[in-house]
């Protein structure tokens, strides 16, 4: 079907006009707005002391909720693709459960659990461990948001390649180890990397599950996107804003490396 | 046949065993443990309670509109997702690959960033003199941000794959480009138009953080159920807010169930 030329004009012409009304122009327009007072401002705005320590605590929560994630992921997903058992419809369902769930109900979900009412409640404190209002809690609701990203990835990579070469490797004496290192990792690793960078990206934007958990207390137990809600809270604009165009330079990085390795994923 | 195929089946079984434990304990810590919290401890003062937490009338009408305006965020996605995914496979223009690289900002950008970028355009200090804050459209508004990607990236691959030929035979026989559309593009793009738009209202559903700001959350208004709960846990009322969450969670399950029936309907219509 070719379609005529003023109507190809029609239809390019307003899907640009929405893409820029709904996604381009407020993100530049918030760029805009940061660094309007100069850019001295913003980056005495990002370097307070509450504003690096919120930096790096999102830092270490996201690099755990990675970490954790990928190994686990490749662990599910090597389930899902090469295991011959019934019921795995059941483990793909609660897979995607952490992207069709509220992060609101991710928070007390938590709190239910580990708080100081929660079923764990009294034991924990008992142990002296504090979960909830603290750093643990704060990782636990990033894994469970992050969960489904590198299976997701991985699995369908994993179908794709088959287990044939798993299986000559065997054949000819391959351990279990040599044969995942040298044969199954190298063929799913774009896969990882896309589902890191997925990962990565919704780990450090986390806001309504962690916001549940962290009892947001300056310096300690907030993370960036915290620090953006308080910031406007307490009327702080421009504050909000240096903190929102950080975040949102580290989406775009983001963007930037997706593209590149959907690319390189698609030559493989 | 059967000497050579018993021991290279046991590694793969072996592997595939401890996989499969450590898959299921896994997903029981840290999805299933929490989610059965919420669901058993909703019942923790009785069910008169539990009806009365999910019946009460600012509990049905957060429900109510956040139902409501996911509804119309799926649905306007299924039309602007479908044209995006549409210039984005058949037009050729400079800076495509930009357009399309653009179509995952949304899930690239932290939610409550979304939320302050809309409030700055199109709230009170709005440069277009245009303001919806605290409206029920600047609810529309930021849940359109979010959900952006969902039907473009479900419909693409499917376009790409769409058989040419089906709609040059049509053509050659005398059908008209709205024929053409309607009859063999469009039934070929459904399940994944609704699969995508499936996947919008889930993720509207739950949304929490690009809404927070720029709702201003007003009871009975622009009010959602995942700032209702919020709201409910900030008053030290858990047992509450577990009550209103089972019956979001309800909701994500049966969307959740509906998209994967409507995959294995896509799949059969390949076939």
């Amino acid at each position: 079907m070719t379609v005529s030329r003023p109507w190809q004009l029609t239809m390019r012409v307003l899907a640009i006009a929405w893409l820029l009304a709904l996604l381009l122009v407020p993100v530049a327009l918030i760029f805009y707005r940061t660094f309007e007072p100069g850019i001295g401002a913003v980056w005495d705005s990002i370097t307070t002391p509450a504003a690096i320590s919120a930096f790096w605590l999102t830092i270490e929560v996201s690099a755990i909720a990675v970490v954790v994630n990928t190994v686990l992921g490749v662990v599910m997903a090597l389930a899902l693709a090469r295991g011959r058992w019934r019921g795995k419809w059941l483990m793909d369902t609660v897979i995607d459960l952490p992207f069709a769930i509220s992060p609101v109900v991710v928070g007390l979900s938590l709190i239910l659990v580990y708080g100081t009412t929660g079923w764990f409640g009294r034991d924990l404190a008992d142990a002296g461990i504090q979960v909830i209002f603290s750093t643990p809690g704060i990782v636990l609701a990033t894994v469970f948001v992050t969960l489904p990203f590198v299976v997701r990835e991985v699995t369908p990579v994993l179908r794709e390649v088959g287990d044939d070469q798993e299986q000559a490797a065997a054949t000819l004496g391959a351990s279990g180890w040599q044969t995942f290192w040298r044969i199954t990792l190298p063929s799913i690793r774009w896969g990882i990397a896309y589902g890191v960078v997925l990962t990565t990206a919704r780990a450090i934007g986390e806001f309504g599950a962690v916001s549940v958990v962290s009892g947001k207390v300056s310096g300690e137990t907030e993370t960036l996107t915290l620090l953006v809600e308080k910031r406007f809270a307490n009327f702080d604009l421009a504050g909000a804003y240096a903190a929102s165009a950080l975040l949102a330079a580290i989406a775009l990085l983001t963007l930037l490396v997706m593209t590149t390795f959907n690319r390189r994923r698609e030559e493989a | 046949m059967s000497v050579i195929a018993l021991p290279r089946r046991r590694p793969a079984v072996r592997s595939g065993a401890l996989a499969l434990g450590i898959s299921t304990l896994w997903l029981s810590v840290i999805v299933l443990l929490p989610l059965a919290a919420v669901v058993v401890r909703s019942l923790d003062g009785g069910v008169g309670d539990f009806w009365d937490a999910v019946s009460s009338r600012q509990a049905v009408a957060a429900l109510r509109f956040t139902i409501l305006v996911s509804l119309a965020t799926a649905a306007i996605n299924a039309v602007t997702g479908t044209l995006l995914a549409w210039v984005l496979v058949r037009d050729r223009f400079p800076g495509k690959k930009v357009v399309n690289a653009l179509i995952d900002l949304p899930f690239a950008l932290p939610t409550i960033v979304a939320g302050l970028t809309l409030l700055a355009l199109y709230g009170p200090n709005s440069p277009l003199g245009i303001d919806v804050a605290f409206t029920q459209f600047a609810v529309l508004l930021a849940l359109l941000f979010v959900t952006q990607p969902f039907v473009v990236r479900s419909v693409q691959p499917v376009l790409i794959e769409v058989d040419r030929e089906m709609e040059e035979a049509a053509i050659s026989l005398g059908a008209s480009n709205r024929t053409v559309f309607l009859r063999i593009i469009l039934p070929n793009l459904l399940p994944a138009i609704l699969s995508g738009a499936g996947l919008a209202f889930a993720r509207a559903v739950g949304e929490f953080g690009s809404i927070v700001l720029i709702s201003g959350n007003v009871p009975f208004d622009t009010q959602v159920s995942s700032v209702y709960i919020f709201k409910l846990i900030e008053s030290d009322a858990p047992i509450g807010a577990a009550a209103v969450s089972v019956v979001l969670l309800l909701v994500s399950v049966i969307v959740l169930a509906l998209i994967r029936l409507l995959g294995r309907w896509g799949a059969r219509h390949d076939r």
